[in-house]
């Protein structure tokens, strides 16, 4: 298999790369190493950790950073930019069509089964209209990158996408520990996103608030593995972080329990799953949501970010789809493409997918964080025969994707560089009037050489992502 | 702010102090053991009351042996007020507080807590220890640098001062509780060499050795002892002090919530009750009915504090 490398191309940097790239050469190995070791110490003492369950010696730990940075060109940037602004403006039409009145389903566009078959589907938001008609506030598309305009989306991430503090503070450590770089390099600014979240989120504000909007982060709490990020968001736009014993619902509004007694919320941005959210509209089990927010929500007394039921737009089975709902409702073709997907609850599919396992990615239907995932070409022959016993034994849980060949960028390695695979995850901002997305995103590196899986959770490291000015 | 963000600074600085407090003591009792060999055991029994875990020491160990005390107040995680323990509740609480706090002030606790965990994960001997009490003491000043040069004076900077001085004061009045005895006038006549080591403990364990000095012109009597550590409102560790910053910043408070509030009045009546007397007064009233009486008082503001601005957990 042959692989796009980002940086260099027959031997000579790219034009992204090529101040970068120039400035490397003429730099000590040595104190590239140095500088590795400062990196980590910015990390250890920001305290960018996430916590690892069920490991008591080790229970806060850094994911590894790489200091190269992954450039890409306004002009690639800008073109990728128009397909993701497309796509998600198209996921939110699509949710709200979902929620009301099915034109997709009427036009035959996607079977009717799909939609009402699916957990995700959430049949308390049939008719309810989110302020500001927005469902999904924050979505972090999944990129995976195969030429020199070739990005296919892997997933749209329209729930509670995490990982944004990472594309944050992975560039405030390359401010703090290589100034010089931006001063010869015109790198477009990342830093202004939480001031854009607030912005876009008090755009969003529901129709009972008076004056400015009060927004609450709400965590699970501070054993989350990713309670630094929420901490993290709700410190840099200065909303109140939460958790579920924090409040109560008084006079039609969620309120929470202030040194001066109880004040109400106005937006509420969630990092709680829908299931969780609210134990007597969902799982009555759930001790991290708050006892009917959907009502309140349902009677406009609160925005939640994102919607209640967004997680049927990113939903696995809906996901073949995806080129028909940006055409049905945008009117246009899909900029950005998709990964060919055989689900394996079809015989035909699951034929093909038996025969050619050695070239596919076989992925579960509600899999996450890369756990198991069958990366046929990089698998042994063993390995091959045991997931096939697994897929067998039940199909209807695997789809199967072909092996992409995912665009290499350089790490630092015993100061070389090398390549490593790697994906994106812009991260786009959904207001009432307008789509933003920040130029960069979260670049995730598998460390291990020839790995195809950059997830953190199976050793994958972050870098920063510059998107040059024009 | 959430009644629990309030809560948590006011303890995250309250640990803070009491990390600090336990490296003084820590200091104070090891240059008596290394100047005055004779009285060491005495001394580390009294420092181990002055940090109210006698009781657990006792349990733990046979004796007071140097090495032992010094390894439970600084490092023994089953020893809740150990060093260790005590900064990892000042940095779980400054995490439940993090919205609250600007990022210096977070990465200075943040740091303090990774290098004392760094610093005491060996037992501690008597070669680094100097070292170790200086990188404590140090650790916290930085956090109080940042607090100082970085956070707003709001009703956040209050909750986080009121949690260092009502921790100060009850501090400062639990050693002289332990050696109000010989603060006494009538120990002064009797003099000698041991009440010498007594007094010198008290003055380094609230690091005044040499501001006490300064002030008293090099006169060391325990009457000035006892008035520097309970009027002096020069000195930032006396009982006076303390009160007249917890009374500052909950009228500060008091104004930005437009709300009159029962810890107030009971930090006015401690305060006066400490303005209004002379060392001659509150000794012939007798000193440890004083102090008794003081931390009891101290103690019933801090809950006060705690349920007038609904901290929780």
């Amino acid at each position: 298999m042959n692989f796009y490398d980002e940086m260099i191309e027959d031997g000579a940097p790219r034009e992204s790369y090529a101040s970068y790239h120039q400035w490397f050469e003429s730099q000590d190995p040595k104190l590239l190493k140095r500088k590795m070791v400062e990196a980590e110490a910015v990390f250890r003492r920001t305290g960018i950790t996430f916590n690892v369950y069920g490991k008591k010696d080790a229970d806060e730990r850094l994911i590894p950073f790489d200091i190269i940075p992954r450039i890409i060109s306004a002009r690639e940037w800008n073109r990728l930019t128009r397909g993701i602004e497309q796509r998600v403006k198209a996921i939110n039409a699509f949710l709200f069509d979902i929620y009301h009145d099915q034109e997709l389903l009427k036009a035959g566009i996607m079977p009717q089964s799909l939609i009402a078959n699916n957990e995700a589907f959430l049949p308390e938001m049939i008719g309810v209209t989110p302020p500001g008609k927005v469902y999904t506030h924050i979505v972090g598309v999944d990129l995976v990158r195969t030429g020199p305009d070739d990005f296919f989306v892997l997933e749209d991430n329209a729930r509670t996408p995490s990982g944004v503090s990472y594309m944050l503070e992975n560039r405030e450590t390359m401010l703090q520990i290589f100034p010089e770089l931006f001063s010869k390099n015109k790198v477009q600014i990342v830093g202004n996103y939480p001031q854009m979240l607030r912005r876009s989120l008090e755009a969003c504000a529901p129709p009972n608030c008076d004056g400015k909007p009060v927004i609450a982060v709400l965590t699970p709490g501070i054993h989350n593995s990713a309670y630094f990020e929420h901490a993290f968001l709700a410190d840099q736009m200065g909303a109140e972080l939460i958790e579920s014993h924090d409040v109560r619902i008084q006079k039609g509004k969620v309120c929470m329990r202030t040194t001066q007694g109880y004040k109400p919320i106005d937006v509420l941005y969630r990092r709680v799953d829908d299931d969780y959210l609210d134990p007597l509209n969902f799982n009555p089990k759930s001790i991290l949501g708050i006892p009917g927010v959907m009502d309140i929500y349902r009677a406009g007394g609160i925005t939640i970010a994102n919607a209640p039921g967004a997680g049927i737009a990113d939903d696995k089975a809906i996901y073949s789809y995806m080129p028909d709902i940006v055409k049905f409702y945008t009117g246009e073709k899909a900029l950005l493409k998709n990964v060919e997907t055989r689900r394996c609850s079809d015989a035909d599919s699951l034929r093909y997918v038996q025969d050619n396992l050695q070239e596919l990615v076989v992925k579960e239907v509600h899999g996450s964080g890369g756990y198991g995932m069958l990366v046929g070409p990089a698998s042994t022959k063993a390995e091959i025969a045991r997931f096939r016993k697994k897929l067998i034994s039940d199909p209807d849980n695997y789809i199967a994707q072909p092996t992409l060949a995912l665009s290499t960028t350089p790490i630092l390695e015993k100061g070389k560089l090398s390549p490593r695979h790697v994906d994106l995850r812009p991260f786009v901002l959904v207001g009432p009037d307008e789509i933003i997305t920040t130029p960069g995103g979260l670049t995730r590196v598998a460390m291990k050489k020839g790995s195809l899986v950059v997830n953190s959770s199976q050793g994958g490291g972050t870098k920063d992502t510059w998107v040059l000015e024009d | 702010m959430l009644g629990k963000t309030a809560g948590s600074l006011f303890w995250m600085f309250r640990y803070l102090e009491r990390c600090e407090n336990i490296a003084r003591l820590t200091e104070a009792g090891f240059y008596i053991a290394l100047t005055r060999s004779k009285s060491a055991e005495d001394e580390w029994e009294s420092i181990l009351k002055s940090a109210g875990i006698a009781a657990q020491y006792d349990g733990a160990y046979e004796s007071y042996s140097g090495p032992s005390v010094i390894n439970f107040l600084l490092r023994d995680r089953d020893n809740p007020a150990s060093v260790l323990s005590m900064i990892d509740l000042a940095r779980s609480n400054a995490r439940t507080a993090r919205t609250a706090l600007t990022r210096e002030v977070w990465e200075a606790v943040n740091e303090a807590w990774l290098n004392i965990c760094k610093a005491l994960k060996k037992p501690v001997t008597p070669h680094v220890l100097p070292e170790i009490l200086a990188l404590i003491k140090r650790q916290s000043s930085l956090v109080e640098g940042a607090l100082q040069g970085t956070m707003l004076r709001n009703d956040i900077f209050d909750f986080a001062r009121l949690g260092t001085f009502i921790e100060r004061a009850d501090y400062t009045a639990r050693i002289l509780d332990v050696k109000y005895h010989v603060l006494l006038p009538s120990v002064s006549l009797v003099g000698g060499a041991l009440d010498n080591v007594q007094w010198e403990t008290i003055l380094r364990a609230v690091s005044a050795n040499r501001s006490f000095r300064w002030v008293n012109k090099g006169t060391v009597t325990p009457k000035g002892i006892a008035n520097f550590l309970i009027l002096d409102r020069s000195m930032p560790r006396s009982l006076a002090f303390c009160q007249w910053e917890i009374a500052h910043n909950l009228g500060h408070l008091s104004r930005a919530y437009e709300t009159q509030f029962t810890s107030q009045e009971l930090a006015a009546e401690l305060l006066g009750g400490v303005e209004g007397q002379t060392i001659d007064g509150i000794l012939v009233q007798g000193l440890h009915e004083f102090i008794t009486d003081f931390l009891a008082k101290n103690r019933a503001l801090a809950s006060q504090i705690e349920t007038d601005y609904s901290f929780y957990a």
